[in-house]
């Protein structure tokens, strides 16, 4: 058991976000426990992901080219990765917790009968084990989760690990030649409808987020005018969600998603403890709201008692000032 | 069709939680400490629409303590044919691969399931690995992030979905027996009907243990577990000392406001 292994997300061709923190993670723990690092490239046509990953600092890359993994599939990665892992035996396995890093993850530990620390938010070692940290109980608790077993397998939380840089490095890959068929994959894709250019909850370094306060639909508008000067993702508490103001993908809390930016700007959101477990550890928290006791105050760094159809606009105008 | 719906018990999304010497207690300002987990709820409703499109039954299922027989007798009064718990001590500790196990085999033994529905994630464990492992444990494709099924075909034994995932909607089509996993946007969850919640009262729950499943010692259970984590604790607090911008106007307090951002770095 050695190695600290990688999986390595595409997104477009380049290396998603999540992948470089984990990438960065991975060089540390590597590091800690005095093993090399090891990113895992699966899939079709992928040698720029390759050459991508030794360039931010991958050891070794070891990869499967295969057309039954052109698109993403849980039942045909996790096969292959499965095999991978079970092969090679590597001490460490870290995913980025997307939608497919968290359902690879669980696909190998549940084939391979391996424990899965998901969601991690911070992993140190210990005896030359892990202690990955995550929040349990939608976020209103923290645990110290160790896994037994001899492959460690852990998905990190997005912008939780600071990400890796590139070093200029390079290498050959090892490509693996699995025998996969077709034949025992279930899913197949019909389509794909991107959500386009919209910054993600998950990468987002800013969020503009509205409430109940903003009143109908059109309400969002001036949280999308200062979000896209701050090119920061629209969020939006539940009530707006319930009552058909704004789609789910922007719901921020409990049912919706869990978000760490930089900055977090919550205009008429009174701050509900559903809302408030999917936001807080956010860096930096603005409140605007015209109700001076909204819980949403306790937890924020700055606060605004005011409309916000008013304070909205002039923060745009004066972010675009100084922004240029 | 038969559809099974696995559903948990969790503290409610309003719960207060404290710990003290390791133990996790809860309070609820609603009085209503336990429900079924939020997003199982959703699970239920489309295993309930299932039924109602298609004929069949919509069994709800649950690994849990006894106390688990409430959020199944929710899941009876909001329209489910049946209801079934599987209990037994053994199962105590269990990480999200022993119920893996246990559920599947709860599904193998309910027999003919074509589908077999599960919220996202639990509001209290919070990994959401349970749906993915069972359909691995169970040999069937798992769908998850569904947002809509489209369609069910049991003539040819297929269903199309979509699904929500990083970066757009994704259709998909595979071939029953399923797995499915779905998120809040696939409907809205009935409330329990006056009718259904005194049908649920009558009804004969059959609780089923490690023996009645087959399943041998360390297949679940906390001698079976590989997760550990016992240690739970309170998120340290916010250094939430909020310094109250105001102005004589909102220009005013944009430009006061921007500037504390630009000092903190966070632009």
């Amino acid at each position: 058991m050695s190695g600290v292994w990688v999986w390595i997300e595409g997104n477009n061709g380049n290396l998603a976000a999540i992948s470089l923190e984990a990438l960065g993670a991975g060089r540390r723990l590597a590091g800690e426990l005095g093993q090399s690092l090891t990113a895992v490239v699966l899939g079709e046509g992928v040698q720029g992901l390759a050459e991508e990953a030794f360039a931010y600092g991958a050891d070794a890359v070891l990869g499967v080219d295969n057309a039954v993994l052109g698109v993403f599939r849980v039942e045909a990665y996790g096969r292959a990765l499965a095999q991978l892992v079970a092969d090679r035996q590597p001490a460490v396995l870290l995913l980025g917790n997307s939608s497919r890093g968290h359902d690879l993850a669980a696909w190998v530990g549940a084939q391979l009968d391996l424990g899965i620390a998901a969601d991690g938010a911070a992993i140190a070692v210990k005896d030359g084990r892990l202690v990955v940290t995550r929040p349990v109980y939608a976020g209103k608790l923290l645990s110290d989760v160790q896994l037994s077993g001899d492959v460690q397998i852990v998905t990190l939380r997005s912008r939780a690990f600071a990400p890796a840089s590139a070093n200029g490095g390079s290498g050959n890959a090892e490509w693996v030649d699995l025998a996969l068929s077709e034949d025992e994959i279930g899913i197949k894709v019909q389509g794909f409808e991107s959500a386009g250019s919209q910054v993600s909850l998950s990468d987002a370094r800013i969020i503009v987020s509205g409430g109940r306060g903003v009143g109908g639909p059109d309400g969002f508008e001036p949280i999308r005018q200062l979000a896209a000067v701050l090119n920061a993702a629209v969020g939006a508490s539940r009530a707006t969600v319930d009552a058909g103001w704004i789609p789910y993908e922007h719901q921020v809390g409990q049912t919706g998603k869990t978000v760490s930016p930089d900055l977090y700007i919550a205009t008429g959101i009174s701050g509900a403890i559903q809302h408030q477990a999917g936001m807080r550890t956010s860096k930096v928290i603005v409140a605007i709201n015209n109700d001076a006791e909204a819980p949403i105050f306790k937890l924020a760094n700055y606060g605004v008692v005011g409309d916000l159809f008013q304070i909205l606009p002039a923060l745009t105008d004066e972010f675009k000032r100084r922004l240029g | 069709m038969k559809t099974v719906v696995c559903v948990k018990q969790t503290p409610s999304t309003t719960a207060v939680f404290s710990v003290s010497g390791g133990t996790v207690s809860w309070d609820d300002p609603g009085g209503k400490p336990l429900v079924v987990n939020p997003w199982d709820e959703y699970a239920v409703e489309a295993a309930i629409q299932l039924q109602e499109q298609h004929g069949g039954d919509a069994i709800a299922l649950s690994a849990g303590p006894e106390e688990s027989l409430e959020a199944l007798k929710t899941c009876l009064a909001m329209g489910c044919t049946e209801a079934i718990l599987v209990n037994d001590d053994a199962f105590q500790g269990s990480d999200t691969l022993g119920t893996a196990r246990v559920l599947a085999a709860a599904i193998e033994k309910i027999g003919d399931v074509q589908i077999a529905l599960f919220g996202k994630q639990a509001i209290d464990g919070d990994s959401g690995n349970t749906p993915i492992q069972t359909a691995v444990k169970l040999g069937w494709t798992p769908l998850t992030y569904v947002s809509a099924i489209k369609e069910v075909d049991a003539g040819s034994g297929s269903i199309t979905v979509e699904r929500l995932v990083s970066g757009g909607r994704e259709t998909v089509t595979a071939q029953l027996p399923v797995v499915i996993s779905v998120v809040k946007e696939i409907n809205e969850p009935r409330y329990p009907s006056f009718m259904g919640i005194r049908k649920a009262n009558r009804a004969a729950i059959p609780a089923w243990s490690a023996a009645d499943l087959g399943l041998e010692a360390g297949a679940a259970g906390t001698g079976a577990s590989l997760v550990n984590w016992s240690k739970v604790y309170p998120l340290p607090p916010r250094d939430s000392s909020v310094e109250m911008v105001t102005g004589d106007n909102a220009q005013e307090i944009a430009k006061k406001l921007v500037d504390r951002l630009f000092e903190e770095k966070v632009l």
